[in-house]
């Protein structure tokens, strides 16, 4: 199991791990001897933490920089315990070191009481969704070992986890770690506390119950066909996050509505299996090829994943820039990762807000915190700031309440190179596609196919379907374009529909009356007829006046199954659009018709 | 799911993930113990094959065993087997065996660990970076040859364990190096659950480390359970001694052990005298802080 020892620096993390394994007997033969050698020879006083710190710079400045793994073991299990750093410099190693426990110990200095970090750590524990975790009130010998001054801190840190929201710690242990007290064994001075020692703790925390109960999660995390050594198996590859499946199971992706079934399941020096659950890293076979990616959750038909392009999340930034509105970030959820924005921040929770006045905050810190007044900052989230906000993403993401699925409810987001933010899906927020998404979910998994595979239309045509939907004001080249596009693809050998809007107007839209109220139906239609062309495996190449910009998440919501690529003409300025291409109307047709088949080509709709 | 499936299962999730991400990935295989598991992972992760070139830094102090071992191997997985050498210092001869008998303060002698760094950082560095030849294993007539491709990689899987000594206890699954292949302890970015640091500057790269929590023991259950071939010199052979960890000839002694077999090891780790003495303590280049420096500045 798992332990991650965390609290506010210098409250004595190390040294409660350093004292707990010198007091299991779990260190090397020799190792306590030479680190008090060593301390001898340099003078400075020996600390448990040197068991620990292994680094020279934390030597020498007597803190933790990163997290460090000890391997411990008791009757009962094996443990690794992570000795998280207290110093909020180093809070993303904290947090990366946190985010592989499955409980905690929480140590507070009983004499400086509750401060900042021990706090915000108390939130990053939440955040992280670590459940099971023990406070050690440390350094109990130098506040006399007085119950009443135990007592009042830990009335004080309840009711502040209380007001977070935090699960309940399992125990307050006053605890002496320089003296070895209450962790493995009792001590003899605070016989007052009668509960269990910090080892006892540990050994009552629970293993996780296994997720193999639950629906059925497996985040495509590859596709593989090596065709070397006579291999010619096309995999579908990922971990098994929750729940279990079956050879012969019918499975669904999503966001793309994608069906097959499991053919077989597959692993390399292994006997052969029929069924698979929760944890495994596997690899199937699927009786009807399909073209999936890497991204999408296969599930079984009755209980997929939530599909939306917006929720509402509890998150930690560590970015050295703040989280603004309007820039363009990444999301990493499960193994899909696709641009993201911050859509709305509504509330920020400052974990130094709360220190006692005469407490002065770090330079640092103050520079990136919300406005000193307390109010809301509604347009950034500062660093090591913990903050409830809504997400959006540019397209459809497939995904899970944090409380329902654990591995498909989280995410970090990243701003350039670096890993800049992270936390947890509390719910979908409404967007305006949903009642289109749903639609295409009942049409896709209730689809009945043709007797000729999308595969094989693929191979026989010699790419993939896709719409190419040109966007414009009347009269800027749309249809000239769209064309230009179709008559050369055409000659090139390619399947190709030029779907003229005007058309679906004429006879599909015949019955509806030309007003605004009508054009969700519009767009419902015009999406619908494209979807059977799509579906036979054209590349439809279409131009409308009666949809715009504006619809294309709509299309994009009833066409989850299928590549769109929206080019744009005489577009607006600003970055805010989600066209593919944006053309001045000026260009010539070949360039645009080369244009066209080079975005084709980065999708791997076309071979390149 | 027992530990060993866990670790297994963990490890091949990182595998994927590293070979999804880096165009350009490559595996440091040592032959040694720990690195062949990682390749048996990889065979777990991609249903046999090992589609990446494995890379082995030759010392020329290695033992002969661990040659002929890692040869055959390359030859029965199909491996991209790629080798790079110091080839300037070893023609010179400053390294600390061949330096060795001279007296202590002379200025031609060579410590060893600075015959590490030469050897083997130096040797590792450029041969990623593509700044020195690179040989490649010819399947075909066995022979080494110029590897055509002198392209730098930007991911490097290495066999790293947490629990082998203080600096690695610090280490990210991923964890990236800088251009001259240094790693800045004090800066590594946030490891949320599974999510890697898989985006990153050009000119830099990025270790990966699929074995991070695995202990010695674990990894002698797994050779066991999945029948791995490792290097005889593990063993002992007749005259009570084996070879606990495995680097150069000069500068590791063997261990006082009358193991003969897997199950042996495994016992001797479990209860026996070994419990309580550090994995590495064969190994004379460590010193205080010797293999922090030396990982800093890109050591495995």
């Amino acid at each position: 199991m798992n332990i991650v020892v965390v609290g506010h620096v210098d409250h004595g993390k190390s040294t409660v791990v350093g004292r707990l394994l010198a007091d299991t007997h779990t260190l090397p033969e020799g190792k306590l001897e030479a680190v008090r050698l060593e301390c001898q020879r340099t003078g400075k006083p020996f600390e448990y933490a040197f068991l620990l710190d292994a680094l020279s710079d934390e030597q020498d400045q007597g803190i933790t920089i990163d997290t460090a793994r000890a391997f411990f073991k008791t009757p009962q299990r094996d443990y690794i315990i992570i000795d998280a750093p207290g110093h909020i410099e180093f809070l993303k190693n904290m947090i990366s070191g946190a985010a592989r426990a499955e409980a905690a110990v929480l140590v507070i200095d009983a004499k400086e009481g509750v401060r900042e970090n021990s706090r915000r750590h108390g939130y990053i524990l939440s955040l992280l969704g670590i459940r099971q975790v023990v406070v050690c009130v440390n350094k109990m010998d130098l506040v006399d070992r007085r119950e009443d001054h135990f007592r009042r801190l830990e009335k004080e840190y309840r009711e502040f986890l209380n007001d977070i929201g935090a699960a309940e710690p399992r125990q307050f242990i006053p605890v002496s770690a320089i003296h070895g007290e209450n962790l493995a064994d009792r001590g003899a001075q605070m016989l007052w506390y009668k509960g269990p020692t910090l080892l006892e703790s540990l050994d009552a925390f629970e293993k996780a119950p296994p997720t193999s109960e639950r629906p059925f999660r497996l985040p495509v995390q590859a596709i593989y066909k090596f065709a070397s050594r006579g291999d010619d198996r096309r995999l579908i590859a990922g971990r098994v996050e929750s729940g279990r499946v079956r050879v012969g199971d019918k499975v669904v992706f999503s966001p793309s509505n994608k069906t097959s079934t499991i053919k077989s399941i597959e692993a390399f020096n292994a006997a052969p299996r029929t069924d698979i659950e929760a944890g495994w890293s596997t690899g199937f076979t699927l009786t009807e090829e399909i073209y999936v990616t890497r991204g999408e959750i296969m599930s079984h038909e009755a209980a997929p994943p939530q599909v939306s392009t917006r929720f509402r999340t509890n998150m930690i930034w560590l970015g050295k820039k703040p989280f603004e509105k309007g820039r363009d970030y990444k999301i990493k959820i499960h193994t899909q990762a696709l641009p993201v924005r911050l859509l709305e921040i509504k509330k920020v929770i400052d974990a130094s807000a709360a220190l006692p006045p005469h407490v002065s905050r770090p330079l640092a810190e103050a520079a990136s915190a919300p406005p000193a007044s307390g109010a809301l900052d509604k347009d950034r989230v500062g660093r090591h700031d913990v903050a409830e906000v809504v997400l959006e993403t540019r397209q459809p993401v497939a995904f899970d309440d944090f409380a329902q699925g654990e591995a498909t409810g989280r995410f970090v987001v990243v701003d350039g190179y670096d890993i800049a933010g992270g936390g947890i899906i509390t719910g979908a927020e409404k967007d305006a596609q949903e009642d289109f998404r749903a639609e295409a979910r009942l049409r896709d998994f209730n689809w009945i196919p043709g007797g000729v595979a999308a595969e094989e239309r693929a191979k026989r045509f010699g790419h993939r379907p896709a719409l190419v939907m040109f966007v414009g004001p009347a009269g800027s080249g749309k249809h000239k374009f769209a064309r230009a596009v179709e008559k050369a693809f055409f000659q090139e050998g390619k399947a190709v529909y030029m779907l003229d809007g005007t058309n679906v107007l004429l006879g599909v839209d015949s019955d509806l009356i030309w007003k605004q109220s009508t054009q969700n139906e519009l767009v419902r239609r015009f999406a619908e007829v494209a979807h059977l062309l799509l579906d036979a495996g054209l590349i439809v190449v279409s131009t409308t006046n009666a949809i715009g910009l504006a619809d294309v998440a709509a299309v994009q919501a009833l066409l989850p199954d299928f590549p769109l690529l929206v080019v744009e003409i005489n577009a607006a300025p600003g970055p805010l659009s989600p066209s593919d291409a944006r053309l001045t109307g000026l260009e010539g047709e070949a360039d645009v018709v080369a244009r066209v088949a080079e975005l084709l080509a980065l999708r791997h709709i076309t071979a390149p | 799911m027992n530990t060993l499936d866990q670790l297994e299962q963990q490890s091949v999730y990182i595998f994927r993930e590293a070979f999804r991400h880096f165009e350009r990935l490559c595996m440091l295989w040592s032959v040694g113990k720990d690195s062949t598991v990682l390749l048996w992972l990889a065979r777990k992760a991609f249903f046999g094959h090992v589609p990446f070139p494995l890379i082995h830094i030759d010392t020329s102090y290695k033992l002969p065993e661990m040659i002929a071992y890692r040869d055959r191997l390359a030859k029965e997985y199909g491996l991209t087997m790629i080798v790079g050498q110091n080839t300037e210092v070893l023609a010179t001869g400053r390294t600390f065996p061949s330096t060795e008998k001279l007296p202590d303060g002379h200025p031609d002698k060579v410590s060893r660990v600075q015959c590490c760094g030469w050897l083997k950082r130096d040797a590792l560095t450029h041969t990623l970076n593509g700044t020195w030849p690179r040989r490649r294993l010819n399947l075909k007539t066995g022979a080494y040859e110029p590897d055509a491709d002198r392209g730098p990689y930007h991911g490097v899987i290495v066999g790293a364990r947490a629990d082998e000594e203080g600096s690695r206890s610090k280490e990210r699954y991923f964890s990236p190096r800088d251009k001259n292949n240094a790693w800045d302890v004090g800066e590594q970015p946030p490891e949320f659950w599974n999510q890697f640091k898989t985006d990153f500057a050009p000119e830099t790269h990025v270790r990966v480390h699929p074995l991070l929590d695995w202990t010695e023991l674990r990894v002698w259950e797994y050779i066991k359970r999945e029948s791995i071939p490792t290097v005889s010199l593990y063993y002992d052979r007749g005259n009570g001694t084996r070879y606990r960890s495995l680097g150069c000839a000069p500068c590791q002694a063997p261990i006082a052990s009358t193991a003969k077999t897997v199950d042996d090891v495994i016992a001797e780790l479990k209860s026996g005298k070994l419990r309580n003495i550090a994995e590495r303590s064969g190994r004379l280049q460590d010193g205080k802080h010797g293999l922090e420096e030396l990982r800093r500045e890109g050591y495995m």
